[in-house]
């Protein structure tokens, strides 16, 4: 028996696994997907929220701040791409000035630091392309943008580093009490553990009900389009820009991200489907309605993808963690801030198993990982000396994003690795440019072919039957 | 390593064809650059025939007329780096780029052509709702898949766009054993060349749909169905849906110019062809540094690439011989139906015997002249029977008639359709 099964590798499951990593324990996460950060954290806002928005006194609260303010050590410690911009909740009307004030005093009293209301005059200087209409805005210097796949990938990795064995493509069907722990039914046979932490994402509810049928939790999914725009429009602001709600609706966000791209969105639509993650026209529309309406001169030409993803939405809109059966943990209904939240919801949930089973430290555990090298970050004369020990690292393969050979098989190689494109491209970049794989994904296939030891046939764009080619020429002959 | 006069960045049809001019006009110390594993550019995978028809009055297939140059590059010496990556251009005309053997390394010419080519529009600058699955590629991907590699990416397809590569990708995946149910068209009118849809979709039965457009994509894996429905001033006409059960889309839907290292340079960009602005000697914004090709503006034909770019390589030749050229220049303003016009700025004391203008015009009119005037002065008249997006106008500019507008105080050149 097992000592413990984390459901989901979103990056709530990987941050459990990576600090229950610190103690001495085996642990298995089971993922339905080919990989992590496949499902709600691999679509969303990417951003961490300062924490001013959830309300005072709320868990949600508590674990954003705290979260938020671990973010920048974590970043440092596992290697991903974070960054310190700040952000602005910008007031478009004078009338909504008591929210504002009401928003600036819910984050005082979450602990949120360094807030402060700036006025017309100086939120200009701070963001010139804000709305000519902005009275005044939230300033909250912590604000910050991560790369959520990069987060993710970075706990992953740490947790395998430290003894955590992942299993992908194995769906979780059932859970049932056993002596001493859990059965975990999935398609690919029973586990056991002795304790069992649902991160199931969308799907906790479902989990959550196998075991608390009688005080159920219930998912709605909501589901958030975006616009990804080029690096050209990258600085179009400086800053995470959020519309207050008001009077004009509930807004869109505007923000850098930490690749120097643009992310215009979400739309927020309560779905049926826990997998309908597919774009709509009318959502299409309602972004470029909203998008304008803090932030003017968008350049929504320079939209290079359209994208769609599902925040895990509990109707009472609260995180649910806790033990809700002995050896049993939610780590449950986990929506925004649930990215910034995440290292204290790792450390939470890590807690909670341990004093139920009373789990030793590990003196083993190494807390820092590297990341996968990225060439252009080097000086010139040790990215030269890089190629001569290694020449894949001057084979450009993703024109669009200048991502090497020898980057795409350091993120093959990896525990775990990439081994579908959207594998290689989340870890990599390659094929998140401008020109959205069209040149790099022949190479990379081939690549992706090669390491895994593989006809170039089997490889898939994100797992499962996702098969890009369907056979050869004249075969129907 | 050697540092050359004369930087040229892409091996494709434009580079090659700039390369061997330079050489021809007494450029010795010339490299090209080429991002790919072999020379020739796009024109490897476009195997179908159809190319050389002005330049060398024959139908070859693409590697046949990149064979051409290379042939001729390689009996000229013409050095050139291939899996070559230029990572940037600076102002100062600094190269830097890299490769396996190399490493990174940088180059310091004098003068550069910029001959880097045009990329596919994809699906997310498309913003086509529905998931995203397997399954959409871009023609041109597609194009690689099968005539490259020998795979079928696909088995029931829908096109989306009539570009040429669209077109022709309609009757190979027919020919490879696919079943392409139809192309739809977003305009009223084809964005290819009208041998191609005679060619490529009537003789095998393949609908074209104009005024249509993929509403939404099905399937969450691998494509298992898209939508399409016609479209009225912009928009998708309701109840006009039809569904199509497929495997694959492939989208045809324009090219855009790969200018980011332009852009990086500073090289001024047009608004209408994302192309650099370049003056009659295809000279851009910044002295030494010419444009040639696709990345100046999408091209309909290799062989009036293979003109511009053997044009450009000439100019560079010159510049080198004599440095830059402080001379008036007349702005060219496209007017009346006109899109764009290369060059944007003609100086009539550069001009020589004449400057080849290409043009094209942005939407399908009939029986109209082409006209020209310097100032009040009408340089060129050309009756047209039909002008449509899809083919490139080209005209010639009597060198003697611009310095004689220019003496008599011409301030702009215009082009313009007028009736009849």
């Amino acid at each position: 028996m097992l000592d413990v099964i984390i459901i989901g590798a979103g990056v709530s499951g990987c941050a459990c696994a990576r600090e229950l990593a610190r103690r001495k324990a085996s642990i298995l996460v089971l993922e339905k997907e080919e990989d992590v950060c496949c499902g709600t954290s691999k679509a969303n806002s990417a951003i961490v929220h300062a924490g001013y928005d959830a309300p005072h006194g709320s868990l949600m609260a508590r674990l954003n701040v705290q979260g938020s303010r671990m973010m920048p050590a974590l970043a440092k410690e596992l290697d991903f791409a974070y960054r310190r911009c700040g952000s602005l909740v910008v007031c478009l009307d004078e009338a909504d000035r008591p929210a504002l004030q009401a928003l600036y005093q819910n984050g005082v009293a979450n602990g949120v630091e360094g807030l402060r209301i700036v006025e017309r005059a100086e939120l200009q200087a701070m963001e010139p392309n804000v709305a000519d209409e902005a009275v005044a805005a939230l300033w909250a210097p912590t604000g910050a943008i991560v790369c959520p796949f990069g987060l993710t990938f970075a706990l992953a990795e740490n947790a395998a580093a430290n003894g955590v064995r992942f299993q992908f493509d194995t769906a979780v069907t059932g859970v049932a009490a056993i002596d001493g722990g859990w059965r975990v039914q999935t398609a690919a046979g029973a586990y056991e553990a002795r304790c069992v932490v649902n991160a199931a994402g969308v799907y906790a509810d479902t989990v959550h009900n196998w075991v608390r049928g009688d005080d159920p939790l219930t998912i709605v999914p909501r589901r958030g389009e975006y616009f990804l725009l080029d690096h050209a429009a990258g600085d179009h602001v400086r800053h995470t820009v959020f519309q207050l709600p008001g009077r004009l609706g509930k807004g869109v966000l505007v923000t850098p991200t930490v690749h120097g791209n643009l992310l215009v969105g979400p739309t927020a639509q309560d779905i049926g489907g826990k997998d309908d993650t597919a774009t709509t026209a009318a959502g299409l529309d309602e972004l470029r309605a909203k998008a304008g309406l803090a932030v003017k001169d968008i350049p929504l030409r320079q939209t290079i993808t359209s994208f769609a993803g599902l925040r895990a939405h509990e109707p009472r809109h609260e995180f649910f963690i806790g033990e809700i059966a002995p050896g049993f943990v939610d780590c449950a209904a986990i929506e925004s801030p649930g990215l910034s939240s995440a290292p204290a919801i790792g450390v939470m949930v890590a807690d909670i198993v341990a004093r139920s089973l009373a789990l030793p430290e590990n003196p083993a555990f190494t807390p820092t990982r590297k990341g996968i090298l990225d060439p252009k970050t080097l000086p010139p004369a040790e990215r030269a000396a890089l190629i001569r020990q290694n020449p894949a690292y001057g084979q450009i393969v993703c024109r669009c994003e200048s991502v090497t050979e020898g980057e795409i098989v350091d993120a093959i190689r990896r525990t775990p690795g990439a081994r579908s494109l959207d594998g290689v491209k989340r870890r990599t970049r390659a094929g998140m440019g401008r020109c959205q794989a069209g040149f790099c994904s022949p190479r990379v296939m081939e690549i992706l072919a090669r390491e895994l030891g593989v006809p170039l046939a089997a490889v898939t764009k994100a797992g499962g039957d996702s098969h890009i080619i369907t056979g050869v020429n004249k075969d129907v002959y | 390593m050697d540092q050359p006069q004369l930087v040229i960045i892409g091996g494709g049809p434009a580079g090659l064809a700039a390369a061997i001019a330079a050489r021809e006009a007494g450029v010795q110390d010339l490299l090209v650059l080429e991002r790919d594993a072999e020379l020739g550019g796009i024109l490897n995978q476009c195997i179908h025939n159809g190319f050389g028809l002005h330049t060398f009055q024959q139908e070859l297939t693409g590697p046949e007329y990149a064979a051409r140059f290379i042939d001729r590059a390689k009996a000229l010496g013409i050095p050139y780096k291939l899996n070559t990556m230029v990572l940037d251009l600076a102002a100062d005309k600094t190269v830097t780029a890299m490769n396996r053997t190399d490493g990174l390394f940088q180059l310091h010419p004098q003068a550069v052509v910029l001959a880097m080519g045009c990329r596919e529009r994809p699906r997310g600058a498309l913003n086509i709702p529905g998931t995203r699955p397997a399954g959409i590629f871009t023609a041109g991907t597609a194009q690689r898949l099968v005539n490259i590699e020998g795979y079928l990416p696909g088995r029931r397809v829908v096109i989306l766009g009539s570009g040429d590569i669209g077109l022709i990708m309609a009757r190979r995946m027919t020919l490879e054993g696919a079943k392409v149910l139809c192309v739809a068209e977003l305009m009223p009118y084809s964005g290819g060349l009208k041998r191609n849809i005679v060619q490529c979709l009537d003789d095998f039965g393949i609908p074209l749909k104009l005024s249509h457009t993929v509403v939404d994509i099905q399937g969450t894996r691998r494509v298992e169905g898209v939508t399409i429905a016609r479209v009225e001033d912009g928009r998708p006409v309701p109840g006009s849906e039809e569904h199509y059960a497929c495997d694959t889309l492939l989208l045809s839907c324009g090219l855009l110019p790969e200018n980011e290292l332009s852009r990086a340079a500073g090289v001024a960009l047009g608004p209408v062809t994302g192309g650099p602005l370049v003056n009659e000697s295809l000279e851009t914004s910044l002295p030494g540094v010419f444009a040639a090709g696709n990345v100046l503006h999408v091209h309909d034909l290799v062989d009036y690439v293979s003109e511009e770019a053997a044009a450009a390589g000439a100019h560079a030749a010159a510049y080198l011989r004599t440095g830059a050229q402080d001379a008036p220049a007349l702005p060219v303003r496209a007017e009346n139906g006109v899109r764009y016009t290369v060059p944007a700025a003609v100086r009539p004391a550069c001009a020589g015997d004449a400057v080849t203008l290409r043009f094209r015009v942005g939407g399908v009119y009939r029986n109209k002249t082409v006209a020209v005037y310097a100032g009040d002065a009408c340089l060129v008249r050309r009756k047209r029977p039909v002008l449509a997006p899809g083919e490139m106008e080209t005209l010639r500019l009597p060198g003697e008639k611009l310095r004689a507008a220019a003496r008599a105080g011409a301030a702009d050149i215009t082009v313009t359709l007028e009736e009849g």
